[in-house]
């Protein structure tokens, strides 16, 4: 199932971010390190300040403090480098309903400098992996929640990037599709040694075994696996932890 | 990036604006009820009104239709582009727009595309207009339909911009109501396009250079002036002038907390 090429296995640091929205502080410091080719869960509730990490990371919001550096190269200084290295999987449908799984995949690798044909044939390649490729020249309306979301996924995948962003990507989705979901990125951590960032607010999607940041009123309340967190607060499981240190849950 | 990255983007949003125009094209179609009520009826109304005398670019006198037209294909660019604007940064395309601001390239060049290639499918509309027009013996030279177009061109990536920049910057008119209100029809109305200037100087001479200074006053005289083969470097050379500081400021300025991009909207 591995793609072979994409080029893998960089650090991505996150030093010191903070943000605010006019005088209302909504970042405080928060600096953190994702391990290559690992699943992390950044686990806040509502109004944690995962989008606005999520913008800042994206460059949809400009930097105000802090800096984020993609093996070693700075978003603030090297932009361009920076976002080639990055695929995103928005909370809000990113996809043009209208058009058809493939158009919508090409707009993307334009997007990125692909040439047409070099863009057919990595979409062609990723809708294959994605189980897809039969759908490729149906409208994306007549997709259901599970699917759209896959090829949000596989879009993002197009330009081969090494840190795959997902912000709550399971929203609206049913319990089967958000499991598969979950599941299937969690393949391609392994298989592409592809760094994930999964923010969500559902504790049933974290593992164990998962690095996650808990993130609450903008900072940064726990980093580590699920299992030495809670071993840290002295709880029984995450969902203990996350309501000790939160409040939510 | 090279050059080859670049030219697959510009090709790529252009093939985007084309499948959507295609998807939504009774949409289009409908749009172009508008200028057409306005050629055939308010024209007709008007006709016995209002008496053109023979200015420039007219070598003769002209029907009321005849000196609207341009107007109209101004009024035209001027809707689709501030419809265009509001709907990247608050509805319909809010999804591309996030997907667009994704990519590596800079961003005033992504922007200035974009603005492109929503002003290419609007000169389309014009085209289609200015064909039906011929009904209504609004029959501008053979040549002056390929003269007319990197005026349209100019027109649509000024309008295109100054939606940018009015959607970006003025929290107020974040519905197409109040850009209809507050800049659309002040737009129109205070321009060239229903009226010659000097019939406004008669009436107000401080309208009339209200009328001067209103950019969309020399994009549609540019558009005029081309549609019959007339060159002038007044009217091309503001409304070049305008397009470039309009996109300048709304691409540079362009920021997407001011918008709703993010998902959510955030105070800026």
């Amino acid at each position: 199932m591995g793609c072979g090429h994409r080029s893998h296995f960089m650090t991505i640091e996150a030093r010191n971010l903070s943000f605010r929205y006019g005088d209302k502080p909504v970042l405080k410091e928060v600096s953190f390190v994702l391990t290559s080719g690992g699943f992390h869960a950044l686990l806040g509730p509502n109004g944690a300040g995962k989008s606005t990490l999520f913008g800042l990371l994206t460059r949809l919001l400009a930097l105000q403090q802090g800096d984020v550096l993609m093996a070693g190269q700075s978003l603030k200084k090297q932009p361009a480098e920076a976002m080639r290295k990055i695929g995103v999987v928005f909370q809000q449908n990113a996809l043009d309903l209208d058009l058809t799984v493939r158009q919508n995949l090409l707009y993307h690798a334009a997007l990125h400098g692909l040439s047409r044909k070099e863009a057919r044939l990595r979409g062609d390649r990723e809708l294959t992996r994605f189980q897809l490729l039969e759908r490729a020249n149906e409208p994306v309306r007549k997709l259901n929640g599970g699917h759209r979301r896959r090829v949000e996924i596989a879009r993002a995948l197009l330009h081969e990037p090494s840190l795959l962003l997902l912000d709550e990507p399971t929203v609206g989705l049913d319990v089967a599709s958000r499991r598969g979901l979950n599941d299937h990125v969690r393949t391609l951590c392994e298989s592409d040694g592809l760094t994930v960032l999964w923010a969500t607010h559902l504790i049933e999607e974290v593992r164990p075994q998962d690095r996650v940041l808990i993130l609450h009123e903008g900072k940064l309340l726990a980093d580590g696996t699920g299992h030495d967190i809670c071993e840290a607060e002295g709880t029984r499981d995450l969902a203990e932890t996350f309501h000790t240190l939160t409040g939510a849950g | 990036m090279k050059a080859a990255h670049y030219w697959h983007c510009f090709i790529g949003i252009q093939t985007r604006e084309w499948l959507r125009f295609w998807q939504q094209r009774t949409r289009f179609a409908s749009a172009l009820v508008r200028p057409l009520l306005w050629l055939v009826v308010f024209a007709a109304g008007f006709r016995a009104v209002l008496g053109i005398s023979i200015i420039p670019p007219y070598q003769t006198y002209i029907t009321y239709e005849t000196y609207i037209a341009p107007g109209l294909c101004g009024m035209i660019i001027l809707f689709n582009s501030m419809q265009g604007a509001l709907s990247m940064v608050y509805d319909r395309e809010l999804g591309s727009m996030r997907v667009l601001l994704m990519s590596p390239l800079p961003r005033p060049l992504l922007l200035v595309t974009k603005l492109l290639a929503m002003g290419v499918v609007s000169v389309g509309q014009v085209y289609v207009f200015l064909l039906l027009a011929l009904l209504v013996d609004v029959e501008p030279p053979l040549w002056g339909y390929l003269a007319v177009l990197p005026a349209l061109v100019l027109t649509s990536l000024m309008l295109g911009a100054l939606g940018l920049l009015i959607a970006t910057w003025i929290k107020q008119l974040e519905n197409f109501a109040g850009v209809m209100n507050f800049v659309i029809f002040p737009m129109f109305f205070m321009s060239s396009a229903l009226y010659p200037l000097w019939r406004m100087n008669e009436a107000s001479p401080w309208l009339y250079w209200i009328c001067q200074f209103n950019p969309f006053t020399h994009a549609v005289e540019a558009i005029r002036f081309s549609l019959y083969l007339e060159w002038n470097p007044m009217a091309f050379g503001i409304t070049a002038a305008v397009t470039v500081v309009f996109a300048l400021l709304a691409t540079t300025g362009f920021r997407p907390q001011r918008t709703k991009i993010l998902g959510t909207s955030k105070p800026a």
